[in-house]
């Protein structure tokens, strides 16, 4: 997902919130992985607003996608410029209502933002892990979720939501847990990478490990592979837009220069607006995690690991009500992918409501202010709480 | 605690759509095909207990019918039905639309197979007005109930009361409940038509049951 975070036009804000960090699978009681390792411990950074009702019916758990944290919403102190990522969306009065709900996203298992992952100490070498970080599954980072959630004592989950590879959490949260989860709102997302999916990670991924910075993984304390990793980021966001909002949004204009400059600089204002996201990126993000990520994306696949193929069988295990939604413009996970799992699910007897969005902002869509999605949500979850 | 950001009217709920709610048993599972803005849908959840789901076409009607705590999903009719397990409901509504189907026996058929009992409602092509503007005029008919110009109307398919009867001893599908009725302007109030309904009525709404297979 990129970035588009903005302080609320409306003004209105969580306000000040705090990242806070839990940690288990202290060894001998290591998490078991899906790929058949184990790890532990394993750190958690996770935020929560708003508050737990008495009869605890009114959780929500966020899942971010790729490259996102746990700071969904708020700021961590006055002087910052940046409210969390979905700000947009989570706040009083809000589609996600702080003032309803108590509201939980704790960052992912294998990412760079406060949760364990390939850039922190390997507590059996004191070196960061790197390469010795186990590859991680969706399934991996729900179970570190539902670790959380425990050891918050949150037995049941009015909804968990979520966009992109946080929508793949989302559904694996169905799947898995199933009678924790009231209800599921996947955003933007897929039961299962396209070969088209597949294809640009395996890109960006290959960007990454073809920098000679990058080490075979071990370049912690050194010099880091930023021109791998802002290369990988570059080809990600052009995935997440689309042909209509890039001809809107930059056409074939050139950036500070009326004529081509006859050489390779940054002569189109598209060229130059990646440039500059793959350079922000870097600053923030760690090229192992991204490896990391992406291939736990690539590798979910719902129908395979709960239906022997078939997403019938896999989603008649669940119990929730579903609200799916997807954008005319995502040609990341078209509204094809979201369509053919509400078929699934329809034919597996489940609640399931789907509305395709209008909007021309490609995968990125679910992200931007909208008040189509923001009323959909807050309704859907009005309904679910009174039904419960 | 119970809240809600949309509460519904539905004191006002259309004449047509009153009779066809009063064909409903409670409790029972109803699917909506062309549910527009769940009007009928949400008056059989909130009164009777029913458990709905609606499909329509159309992104705004979606958010309505959510927006009123309404099961929807947004595709074509003619698609979406045919995911649905034989007898996944026990009445499936399609109403005020079939005259806008381009495969109507295969849409009926489609809701014969998900439904255990079927609502059509339409409006009848043989009323005396109709007739008339055809015979006097020379006109393609446009009346309040089939107000667009031959070219741009979605009504496409010219259907009277008689037609649907004939069709339904075609087919095979017993009709189990009739009513033929006069709408209002606004079509909130209205009357059942018993004198000569072919030529009085302006809608008709069947209640039919599958097929009996020939003995």
């Amino acid at each position: 997902m990129s970035e588009y975070i903005e302080h609320d036009s409306t003004g209105v804000s969580v306000g000040m919130v705090e990242k806070q960090t839990f940690t288990f699978a202290e060894p001998p009681d290591a998490l078991e992985l899906e790929s058949g390792a184990s790890m532990g411990p394993i750190t958690v950074a996770y935020e929560t607003y708003g508050s737990l009702n008495a009869s605890g019916t009114n959780a929500i758990l966020i899942c971010h996608a790729l490259t996102g944290d746990s700071h969904v919403a708020g700021y961590y102190s006055e002087a910052d410029t940046k409210p969390g990522w979905w700000d947009n969306m989570v706040g009083p009065g809000k589609g996600i209502d702080t003032d309803r709900h108590f509201v939980i996203c704790s960052n992912i298992l294998g990412s760079c933002m406060g949760t364990t992952g390939p850039c922190y100490i390997n507590p059996e070498t004191l070196e960061p892990y790197g390469l010795d970080f186990p590859v991680v599954t969706i399934g991996d980072m729900v179970k570190t979720q539902r670790a959380l959630l425990d050891y918050l004592g949150i037995r049941r989950l009015l909804s968990v939501i979520g966009g992109s590879v946080g929508g793949m959490q989302a559904l694996e949260w169905a799947m898995r847990y199933p009678e924790m989860v009231e209800s599921v709102i996947p955003l933007a997302t897929t039961t299962k990478h396209s070969a088209l999916a597949i294809a640009f990670n395996e890109v960006a991924r290959q960007a990454i490990m073809a920098d000679p910075h990058w080490a075979g993984g071990n370049y912690y304390g050194g010099e880091t592979p930023k021109l791998g990793l802002a290369l990988a980021r570059m080809i990600g966001h052009i995935t997440y837009l689309s042909d209509e909002s890039m001809r809107q949004k930059f056409g074939r204009n050139l950036q500070d220069k009326t004529d081509f400059s006859f050489n390779f600089d940054a002569d189109f204002q598209v060229e130059s607006y990646l440039r500059y996201q793959g350079a922000k990126f870097v600053e923030r993000f760690d090229a192992n995690s991204f490896l990391y990520i992406t291939k736990a994306a690539d590798y979910f696949d719902l129908e395979k690991q709960y239906g022997d193929g078939s997403a019938v069988k896999a989603f008649s295990r669940a119990e929730s009500r579903f609200m799916v939604i997807s954008f005319t413009s995502d040609w990341l996970y078209p509204t094809y992918q979201s369509r053919s799992m509400v078929q699934a699910m329809k034919k597996s007897g489940l609640d399931v409501s789907f509305c395709e969005i209008e909007a021309e902002w490609g995968h990125d869509a679910f992200l931007l202010p909208s008040t189509r999605l923001t009323t959909l949500i807050r309704s859907f979850l009005e309904r679910i709480f009174d039904e419960i | 605690m119970r809240y809600r950001s949309v509460e519904v009217e539905t004191s006002a709920m259309r004449f047509d759509l009153r009779i066809i709610a009063s064909w409903i048993t409670p409790g029972a599972r109803v699917l909506g095909l062309g549910c527009g803005e769940g009007e009928l849908l949400y008056h059989l959840k909130k009164y009777k207990g029913v458990t709905c789901t609606g499909i329509d076409q159309n992104e705004e009607m979606i958010a309505v019918c959510i927006q009123k705590g309404l099961t929807v999903l947004q595709g074509d009719i003619n698609e979406e039905v045919l995911d649905y397990p034989e007898d996944a409901f026990d009445y499936v509504v399609l109403s005020q639309t079939l005259q806008q189907i381009y495969d109507p026996s295969g849409l009926i058929a489609s809701m014969l197979r998900v439904g255990k009992k079927v609502v059509v409602s339409f409006p009848n092509f043989s009323h005396w007005r109709v007739r008339a503007q055809v015979l006097l005029t020379g006109h393609a008919p446009v009346t309040p109930e089939l107000p667009y110009q031959w070219h741009d109307t979605p009504n496409i398919r010219v259907i009277t009361l008689k037609d649907f009867r004939r069709y339904g001893r075609q087919v095979g599908f017993e009709i189990l409940k009739e009513a033929d009725i006069h709408l209002d302007a606004g079509g909130v109030e209205g009357k059942v038509i018993r004198f000569w309904p072919e030529l009085f009525a302006k809608h008709g709404i069947f209640l039919i049951g599958k097929p009996v297979a020939p003995e």
